[in-house]
């Protein structure tokens, strides 16, 4: 960590705030990301560098999005077909937003969900991304040392987002792989008690669904029993939906929103929904997140808040004549969701052939692998060392579980959505050799093995044929901090813009 | 148990204010010179639209950059999906290469030095969350824009120290009011953690001086934790480029780039002003302390500049021949329109503050108040927003400690609409409906509650209650 100078902690120049941890970037799980930084793959000028699948992005759609942009000047306000409306569109900076902006997302929300239910325009809050979003709720409803129930495994960027300039704690929901991570009311009164105990009154429960990491959804029942829960104890609940349009194949995405109409006497101001475009649209770099909440008052200081990341005038407009065009955006859900499912298929299927677990999921742009009989020790400290060979031999980035907060070791996310099919063909032959190396190894034992104890064998080889060498063990013990954004630049893209 | 955090419920005591009335009639019944003719001209807005014709010219001529094109080949999808919050080098350097422009190059800026942010509101905020703790400190020259006390104080816990200043001496700050107020922050047992200037100043559109800038770096020469803030996000506005002097200069000129006070000194930027471009939120930290620039750009996730924005402007600032002759034409065209307000308040017999800088003057309307007090302040500003159809900014919500000063924006309307300000004022004037005594105010037919305003009352930020309320950016 890059040390404060002795002079500036004792003269306390800076704020707790800044001279502390809180911002999450010096967890050890950041080495994936310099491992890929210092050596990135790419095809021609770097084909043996790390593949970066620790990267959630949503890249499968760009060509249409970019077709769209150029037969679409006037979406621009930059250009001749668009200029005269460059002057109105600079000087706004009403936090409301545009209202043609707040509509068109609105109806792209009901698309994304089937059009099962109606959004309201009017409760559309802009912020800056997800990531804005998620902190200002966390500014609305709960005070410093007041805390959030979030289920596990989840996004490591809520520990930032939610806590660390609101002083708003995190408390687990421990879910269990042996039965596929559901959240259950059991656990949910586990950590409730588990908070209470610690003396944190709990302000609200925060799921994300689908989730990130495991790229499950919901089903309706276990939403309404959410529902039931959150209101019971009078508590918020707050939905991150920002995976909403990723779901393939025959799962279907049923959002609180829809719930809560089926839920009797459901107390609405407590529900809340965050929102982005940044995965369903692969738009990341605009900025657009969404508070979307049905408390009136968490409306308006919401937008209020707004002030501190309004989403740029400039992108409104382009969202807003995008989103609009209805016929581009049917056609581009329908298109996104057949290409994430031919990418998961081709991941999936090369890890079954390679007789590698994954948990079953529908949803997302990344699958939940399970490598838990690949640990030494049923440990995190296993686990570390498996996804050191992984990032440093395999030359792969993923996520461990342990990042996540997963509370059992052995689970990786893999993204596969912000890669083309050549980088994901070269993955999945690089994981074919590393598992065959292991095959290798486990048969120069002469007798045929039972598979348990191929897999033991496997274990132990990997150790021994795989084994980092001195020198990339000291990378990591010197804790070394990157200076770089833990959200590097996407694969596809070298940094020449 | 409260449903919302302390945070969230605290906001519905500024929504007592007045102002809001200033706001809601214009919103009611707005100037239009075609379709509302009568309606409330809105001088209470700090927006630069007089050279939007420069900025669509060099669109015009620019077509790539404004169509995410670069070399012909679209780079839509890159821009799509760049959300590194160290943001676009390009644009940090044009970014860094204008400002230093703005300050006739006395000064460079390194790009490694910016964090962006979501507008000059964010900037200000993440500031504050980087330098102080909650129920820390920092001390503000009155009178300042009313949207401090929401970006400064209101999620972070920081006090506001007011440092006073007052029309004997032209509002200039002196190291008396500046040592009172430390001192004041001492007696309510905060800790000071800063300084924060806007120069050049908004309400007063002075620069400050390098007396004044003396007398800031002796005082923070002296208090070695306390850090200096300097808000230019109206550098570029400065009639005279010479004129205005960066806190960044001084500390070139005094040599003290191996001082520890240089990694104390830190500004705030933003195009809203400059470039008249508000919507696009596109605000900068500027600071020499690479553990602020660290802690700043980590805290910037939660406010990031649009990619799509980040580019356009890449390209417009790195135009040089485009920023030269934009700067110059910027400046030329506000000091005329300045010179036009302020003779034209001069003929009605109506003063301002001698000011070479920003979208507004500072006007003296102490000779037409009932009584020296706020409340006159208030009745007077009443019948300028309802009887004269002016929305303009009263000094009491900038925290200025005297009755009668009112903030007159003149770079967001045409020539046409302020002359026709000017006419509606002298008419009035004229008329004696603005007189010194307070007989005509109690004929007048006012919608408004006749609740005595206290100092509580109308030093707070104006929170807006409908849904269709307008924001509250302006400065």
């Amino acid at each position: 960590m890059v040390a404060l100078t002795a002079e500036k902690q004792d003269q306390n120049l800076l704020s707790r705030m800044a001279a502390g941890d809180g911002h999450g970037e010096n967890s050890a799980y950041f080495d994936g990301w310099k491992a890929y930084e210092e050596n990135p793959f790419h095809p021609i000028n770097r084909p043996d560098g790390v593949i970066q699948m620790g990267l959630a992005e949503n890249q499968l759609c760009g060509d249409l999005m970019r077709k769209w942009v150029l037969e679409h000047p006037e979406a621009s306000i930059c250009t001749a077909e668009g200029v005269n409306q460059f002057s109105d569109i600079a000087i706004f900076q009403d936090y409301h937003g545009l209202p043609e902006f707040r509509q068109a997302v609105a109806k792209f929300m009901e698309k994304t969900r089937n059009n099962k239910v109606r959004f309201d325009p009017d409760r559309i809050v802009m912020s800056g991304g997800a990531t804005g979003a998620h902190e200002t709720v966390a500014f609305c409803l709960a005070n410093p040392g007041e805390g959030f129930l979030v289920p596990t495994p989840y996004y490591p960027g809520f520990d930032r987002d939610l806590r660390w300039r609101t002083g708003v704690n995190l408390v687990p929901v421990t879910c269990h792989s042996s039965n596929g991570f559901k959240i259950t009311v059991e656990a949910l009164e586990a950590a409730y008690e588990n908070a209470r105990v610690s003396n944190i009154p709990v302000k609200g429960l925060l799921i994300t669904n689908p989730s990130n990491p495991l790229g499950t959804t919901l089903d309706r029942d276990c939403l309404k029993s959410l529902v039931n829960f959150t209101n019971n104890k009078g508590i918020h609940l707050i939905a991150d939906e920002i995976y909403a349009a990723t779901t393939f194949g025959q799962s279907e995405f049923i959002s609180v929103a829809e719930v809560i109409e089926e839920v009797p006497h459901c107390n609405r101001d407590l529900i809340h929904i965050v929102y982005s475009l940044s995965k369903d649209m692969g738009l990341p770099g605009l900025r657009v997140g969404i508070v979307y909440s049905y408390n009136d008052r968490v409306v308006q200081i919401a937008r209020k808040m707004s002030s501190f990341g309004l989403v740029s005038s400039q992108t409104q407009h382009l969202i807003a004549k995008m989103l609009s065009d209805e016929d581009f955006v049917d056609e581009f859900i329908r298109k996104s969701k057949l290409r994430l499912a031919a990418r998961h298929a081709e991941l999936t299927t090369g890890l079954d052939g390679l007789g590698i677990g994954w948990l079953k999921a529908g949803a997302g742009l990344f699958i939940w692998m399970d490598l838990r009989n690949l640990l030494k020790t049923a440990t995190f400290d296993s686990e570390m060392e498996l996804w050191r060979v992984i990032v440093h031999k395999v030359k792969l980035n993923v996520s461990p579980g342990g990042s996540c907060h997963c509370n059992e070791p052995g689970w990786f996310r893999v993204c596969f959505a912000n890669m083309d099919h050549k980088t994901m063909e070269t993955a999945l032959e690089r994981i074919r050799v590393f598992t065959s190396q292991l095959e290798e190894e486990s048969l120069k034992q002469t007798k045929p093995m039972a598979a348990p104890t191929m897999m033991a064998k496997k274990k132990m080889c990997w150790q021994s044929s795989l084994r980092l060498s001195f020198k990339d063990t000291r990378r990591f013990e010197e804790g070394f901090f990157s200076p770089h954004s833990p959200v590097p630049h996407s694969p596809l893209v070298r940094a020449q813009i | 148990m409260d449903l919302l955090s302390r945070t969230a419920t605290c906001n519905s005591h500024g929504q007592e204010s007045s102002y809001f009335l200033g706001w809601e009639e214009y919103e009611k019944n707005p100037y239009d010179v075609v379709k509302n003719p009568h309606g409330i001209i809105q001088m209470g807005l700090a927006e630069n639209q007089l050279c939007f014709d420069l900025l669509e010219s060099w669109l015009i001529q620019n077509p790539d950059a404004a169509s995410f094109k670069r070399d012909g080949q679209s780079i839509f999808r890159e821009l799509a999906l760049f959300q590194d919050y160290h943001g676009l080098s390009s644009f940090k350097n044009a970014l860094a290469d204008f400002m230093s422009e703005i300050r006739q190059n006395r000064v460079s800026f390194d790009s490694n030095n910016l964090v962006l942010t979501a507008g000059a509101t964010s900037a200000n905020e993440t500031l504050m969350f980087c330098l102080a703790n909650p129920g820390d400190a920092f001390l503000l020259p009155t009178p300042y824009y009313p949207g401090f006390d929401r970006d400064l104080k209101w999620r972070t816990g920081v006090e506001i120290v007011p440092i006073q200043c007052s029309s004997s001496n032209g509002f200039r700050i002196t190291k008396l009011a500046l040592e009172e107020a430390y001192e004041q922050a001492k007696k309510l047992n905060l800790n000071v953690k800063g300084v924060l200037i806007t120069n050049p100043s908004n309400p007063l559109g002075t620069t400050t001086t390098q007396a004044e800038l003396n007398i800031l770096f002796e005082f923070i020469s002296k208090n070695k934790n306390i850090h200096l803030v300097s808000d230019e996000i109206y550098s570029g506005t400065a009639f005279s480029s010479s004129e205005f002097i960066s806190v960044m200069e001084i500390l070139k000129n005094n040599q003290l780039e191996n001082n520890e006070v240089f990694n104390r000194v830190h500004i705030v930027y933003s195009l809203s002003k400059d470039l008249g471009l508000p919507g696009f939120r596109v605000g900068a930290i500027y600071s020499n302390d690479k553990d602020v620039i660290s802690a700043a750009t980590k805290m910037s996730s939660f406010g990031l500049v649009s990619s799509q924005t980040q580019y356009l402007l890449s390209s417009l600032l790195s135009d040089k021949k485009f920023t030269k002759n934009y700067l110059r034409e910027n400046q030329s065209r506000l000091k005329s329109r300045q010179r036009m307000l302020v003779t034209g308040l001069e003929a009605i017999g109506i003063g301002c503050l001698k000011s070479n800088a920003g979208l507004f003057c500072w006007v003296d309307m102490r000779h037409l108040l009932s009584s020296k007090t706020f409340e006159a302040e208030m009745d007077l500003w009443k019948k300028i927003v309802y009887e004269v159809k002016l929305n303009i900014s009263p000094g009491s919500s900038c925290h200025c400690e005297e009755p009668g000063w009112f903030r007159a924006c003149f770079a967001n309307m045409s020539e046409e609409t302020l002359k026709l300000a000017l006419k509606r004022l002298k008419k009035f004037v004229d008329n004696g409906i603005l007189p010194r005594s307070c007989q005509v105010g109690e004929s007048q037919s006012l919608k408004s509650s006749r609740k005595k305003t206290t100092m509580t009352t109308v030093s707070n930020w104006v929170f807006r209650l409908s849904f269709h309320d307008r924001d509250a950016e302006e400065r």
